[in-house]
């Protein structure tokens, strides 16, 4: 029943870090609960805001990496990161 | 209203989350699955990374198709937007008079989406339409099935036709909402009707008008049926929008990698934009 | 005086140019196909409802409607059962992840139903609903389900919570409260939100014509058929169109009072 979905190792991979990400983020929302704050960006955010900021950002410069140059996703998935970690901490 | 924070809520909103889940995670997963491989039957498929990704972005048809859809949303705005306030001015306020308006403005909504295109594909016909026959007559050259900007045109037309109404309901039941006391104010202040429209009725139009811009743009940014029934796309393509395309690609030539990766492109697109105005609504909701 | 007469001449024109499409198409299915592509008439010059009896009498066209009315009808059910408690529990508590579960149904509800197609055709046949109307019903609530919760959270906020405290003090449960008191007071918020969910599924066609084939097929993939068969049967094709109209007409007249506000989401 599973099979037409065509699992491949590394999607399965990815789905499970975005889940972890989601499990991690709602157990320390439920330790210290977090409110609204600004940082650099135009609008007041809160934790979770700032890590949808960064994840559909990162999926931007992905395609854009893909788009202009043939260097490995694994530049773009490095400044993808640092740019989340940068949003989380100051965002 | 300050809301109670309350997590047992959860509760309440567990059969949603697990019906949307069914019908939004599911098939997303499989998109995704989809986009990394090249697919050649049941089983059959072997792990090609982000070369469709690559492709599809490189792809001269699909940034075609993107700038046209592009094109025609901005276009779809403009026309709406100020013709559907218009409107919704000149709609009679409250009465049976008003109730009537009401329904006939918004017969256009309840049509099928493909009988849409079917009025239109025979309404814009020369030989046994009124609309081209009565152009044709006078003395204007107008073929939507042979010409570019008559097709363009026509399609256009179409829209403005179908959605208008839905701005003018809109802004019709955001007027509704302003009470008497402020026009009876500025006829004393002896306003002019242009600093009574720019300084009561636009500000307080504002949240619905946010909701008309969201709505309209992403119904237009997925337009499918009425374009593919009246002109199929053509004349060449210059009528086919995103959703035709990918519609081609993946049901058409069953060319599923590309379609995916396709998809999920046009996925990000959305969900960008309506992140952004989701932010303004929820921040105009605040200020008032 | 003169400024009011001004604008009842702007809306009148604007509400003939509207109808006049819906007009030709109604002029139409009048019409013999001999009389339409003879030339052009303004009204229907041998009057004939032969149009109409064929739809009546042959089951292939008034299976379609008796389809789509279905499909219709289960969606609507769904979705107002599962979208009344959510939308309850939006517009009253604040919980973990509130505002990201209500952007992300949201965005279901903008993400094209194209992306969704062909993933869509493959789950429901891996589940032996292919061809059922509860496929396209489910597949509707994709969209539906996002709509409602956002309309009826909108009217929700308009209850003040003073009445759920009240009828707490007055010993109902939750459950006999939400029934007995709560919906009652959000009436015509409830038929706006089926109006909706009725529209939005009832005018829909790429998801509704990829998930059927033969048995739960909607109008509206008839229609585009029987124009590929033989030639157009125009007065027939113009007759299965004016019938589509109709129901949407009849739930627009009960709800005519509260359908704008339901278009602004309950946000005016």
């Amino acid at each position: 029943m599973i099979s037409w979905m065509n699992w491949t190792p590394s999607v399965a991979i990815f789905f499970a870090v975005i889940a972890g990400i989601l499990a991690v983020m709602t157990v320390y929302e439920i330790v210290s609960p977090c409110t609204e704050r600004k940082g650099f960006l135009p609008i007041e955010t809160t934790r979770g805001d700032r890590l949808f900021i960064g994840l559909l950002s990162a999926a931007y410069i992905h395609l854009a990496f893909l788009a202009v140059s043939d260097v490995t996703l694994w530049v773009a998935l490095a400044v993808s990161v640092v740019w989340a970690l940068v949003l989380l901490r100051w965002g | 209203m300050d809301k109670i924070p309350n997590n047992r809520a959860w509760w309440l909103v567990l059969p949603v989350f697990l019906l949307v889940a069914f019908s939004a995670l599911i098939p997303l997963m499989t998109v995704v699955n989809y986009s990394v491989q090249d697919i050649f039957g049941p089983g059959q498929a072997y792990f090609v990374g982000t070369e469709w990704f690559k492709e599809v972005l490189t792809d001269e048809r699909l940034q075609d198709s993107l700038l046209r859809q592009f094109l025609f949303s901005s276009a779809v705005l403009l026309i709406q937007i100020p013709l559907g306030i218009g409107v919704a001015l000149m709609m009679p306020k409250s009465g049976i008079k008003g109730s009537l308006c009401l329904i006939l403005v918004a017969i256009p909504l309840l049509i099928p989406w493909n009988v849409v295109g079917t009025i239109w594909q025979i309404f814009a016909r020369g030989d046994i339409g009124l609309f081209g026959w009565g152009i044709n007559q006078l003395g204007v050259d107008y073929n939507y099935t042979g010409s570019t900007v008559d097709a363009w045109l026509t399609v256009l037309l179409m829209d403005v036709w179908h959605w208008t109404p839905l701005v003018a309901l809109l802004c019709y039941s955001g007027l509704r909402a302003i009470p008497e006391a402020f026009y009876q104010a500025a006829e004393i202040d002896r306003a002019s009707k242009w600093a009574v429209f720019r300084y009561i009725q636009l500000p307080r139009l504002k949240s619905v008008l946010i909701i008309a811009v969201l709505l309209r743009f992403m119904d237009s940014f997925m337009i499918y049926t009425e374009p593919f029934v009246l002109t199929g796309g053509g004349p060449g393509s210059s009528t086919t929008f995103l959703s035709q395309t990918l519609t081609t690609m993946a049901i058409g030539q069953f060319d599923l990698g590309r379609a995916a990766a396709f998809s999920l492109i046009y996925f990000l697109i959305v969900l960008l934009i309506s992140w952004l105005f989701f932010t303004a609504i929820t921040h105009a909701d605040k200020e008032q | 005086m003169k400024q009011a007469r001004s604008k009842n001449v702007g809306i009148t024109v604007f509400i003939i140019l509207l109808l006049t499409p819906v007009y030709w198409l109604l002029n139409m299915s009048f019409k013999t196909n001999q009389e339409i592509l003879g030339g052009l008439t303004m009204w229907p010059e041998n009057f004939t409802l032969q149009n109409y009896v064929v739809i009546f009498t042959d089951p292939s066209w008034y299976n379609g409607y008796l389809n789509s009315m279905a499909y219709v009808t289960i969606n609507v059910i769904i979705t107002l059962l599962v979208a009344l408690p959510a939308a309850y529990a939006f517009s009253r508590y604040k919980f973990l992840g509130d505002k990201h579960l209500f952007f992300w149904l949201l965005s279901n509800r903008m993400a094209p139903p194209a992306v969704f197609l062909l993933p869509f055709f493959q789950l429901y046949s891996s589940i032996g609903l292919f061809d059922t109307h509860i496929a396209v019903a489910l597949a509707h609530c994709l969209f539906n389900v996002p709509l409602a919760v956002w309309i009826l959270e909108g009217f929700m906020k308009g209850v003040p919570r003073e009445y759920d405290e009240m009828a707490y003090i007055d010993g109902y449960s939750f459950p006999k409260f939400f029934v007995k008191v709560f919906l009652p007071m959000i009436r015509s918020g409830i038929g706006v939100t089926a109006f909706f969910a009725f529209m939005f599924s009832w005018v829909e066609l790429l998801l509704a014509r990829t998930l059927t084939s033969v048995d739960a097929q909607p109008i509206g993939a008839i229609m585009t058929r029987t124009i590929g068969a033989s030639g157009i049967d125009w007065g027939v094709l113009a007759a299965a169109g004016v019938l589509t109209i109709i129901p949407g007409l009849l739930v627009i007249w009960f709800v005519r009072n509260h359908v704008a506000k339901g278009f602004a989401l309950g946000r005016v």
